[in-house]
């Protein structure tokens, strides 16, 4: 049965596929490059459909309840960086084995998925587990007024700034039967071996306590009051927050707020998008039939596969300029 | 569209970037660093782009 579907399937059989090196005639292309720009169209569509989602939420959102500044800006300027020296190398793979240089396309492909496993690598090893223990606690309108030294609302509506609601740092301690329980007390126990202070934990069952950021620390201070390129280290001021008083509480994770929701969403599918474009470079670079073998018996063939996936590739780098200035910066 | 027209686009959407992160960082007093290496990475871009396009209009149609 297998052998009778397997038989319609080109990539399976050693049937003929057409127009693979020379344009077909009715487009004047050949057929890979009609296929991935009508692809490329799709996800236009679908990464354009989420900014959109992106731009009306953030319009939408209460004063106060659109975080920034959030993000760790020397690192996605990095991944940026390594993105772009990306495009720029695999365009120099493509030239390369136009050229007939197979040594070097080989060079240039390698730098190219070294560069798009060190982007996954800082996203997955670093930047996401980062979020996920950091902890925030939106504190509900009606009780601001007690949290004000760590909110500094006074001092916002003063210079007219949109107020504070959340205050954010490492969990210390949480209320009882908190799903963050396991994670407080080992950052607890973190805290107190770092600091030897063990004021961290309360006898009160229904308290969070937070090792605060430098925003609600100090929340006063004009430092807050502008972006900073490098991210400022923890403070050793601790807040201790009633869960009667507080709206919602999380990790850094989707359920935070709508902004991480967005935020883990498109990083999460162009991760993926970067993910697919590694694996269709490994298969491109390696010595298989489908690969660096092709150019043995059809070079070109070998090198219009590589456009379309450098075309990808442009892509996937494309939709991250977008994303690295409207999350980290904006 | 070709990968060649199709780079030339991405440098030029980069070159764009890099200017307006320069920008972002001297306004916004975020980090004057950032602004200098930036401003220079959008002036190295626009060489790399204008080699590129002088380049590649003898090797790759």
């Amino acid at each position: 049965m297998f052998s009778r579907i397997f038989k319609y399937l080109p990539f399976f059989s050693d049937a003929e596929v057409p127009y693979t090196v020379a344009a077909r005639p009715d487009t004047g292309l050949y057929n890979a490059k009609l296929g991935i720009w009508l692809f490329l169209a799709s996800e236009v569509m679908l990464f354009g459909g989420l900014f959109s989602a992106y731009i009306f939420l953030r319009i939408g959102a209460e004063p106060g309840y659109w975080p920034s500044g959030l993000l760790n800006v020397p690192v996605g300027t990095a991944n940026t960086a390594v993105l772009i020296a990306s495009s720029v190398t695999v365009v120099l793979a493509w030239a390369a084995l136009k050229m007939r240089q197979l040594a070097k396309y080989k060079f240039y492909m390698a730098i190219t998925i070294l560069c798009g496993v060190f982007f996954l690598a800082v996203k997955l090893s670093y930047e996401w587990p980062a979020k996920f223990n950091h902890f925030g606690v939106f504190v509900r309108q009606s009780a601001a007024s007690k949290y004000d030294e760590f909110l500094g609302n006074k001092h916002l509506s003063e210079t007219g700034q949109a107020p504070r609601w959340e205050i954010s740092g490492h969990l210390l301690d949480a209320p009882k039967g908190s799903p963050y329980a396991d994670q407080a007390h080992h950052n607890a126990e973190h805290f107190a071996h770092e600091t030897h202070r063990h004021d961290a934990v309360t006898e009160a069952d229904d308290d969070y306590v937070i090792q605060l950021d430098p925003v609600n620390a100090d929340p006063d201070s004009k430092e807050n009051d502008r972006p900073h390129f490098l991210p400022r280290p923890l403070s050793s001021k601790l807040a201790v927050i009633k869960a009667a008083d507080v709206e919602s509480a999380s990790t850094f994770a989707p359920r935070h707020s709508t902004y991480f929701a967005t935020y883990f969403l498109i990083t999460g599918l162009h991760g993926l998008h970067v993910l697919g474009g590694i694996l269709v470079f490994l298969y491109l670079w390696l010595p298989i039939k489908g690969g660096t073998k092709l150019y043995q018996s059809n070079p070109e063939h070998l090198a219009n596969r590589v456009e379309i996936a450098g075309l990808f590739w442009h892509f996937v780098d494309l939709v991250w300029i977008f994303v690295f200035p409207i999350f980290y910066l904006l | 569209m070709s990968l060649k027209a199709f780079h030339i686009f991405f440098i030029l959407v980069s070159i764009v970037f890099a200017a307006g992160l320069s920008a972002w960082a001297f306004k916004t007093g975020a980090s004057d660093a950032l602004g200098f290496v930036s401003g220079a990475s959008s002036l190295l871009l626009l060489v790399y782009g204008m080699a590129f396009l002088r380049k590649a209009r003898s090797i790759i149609t």
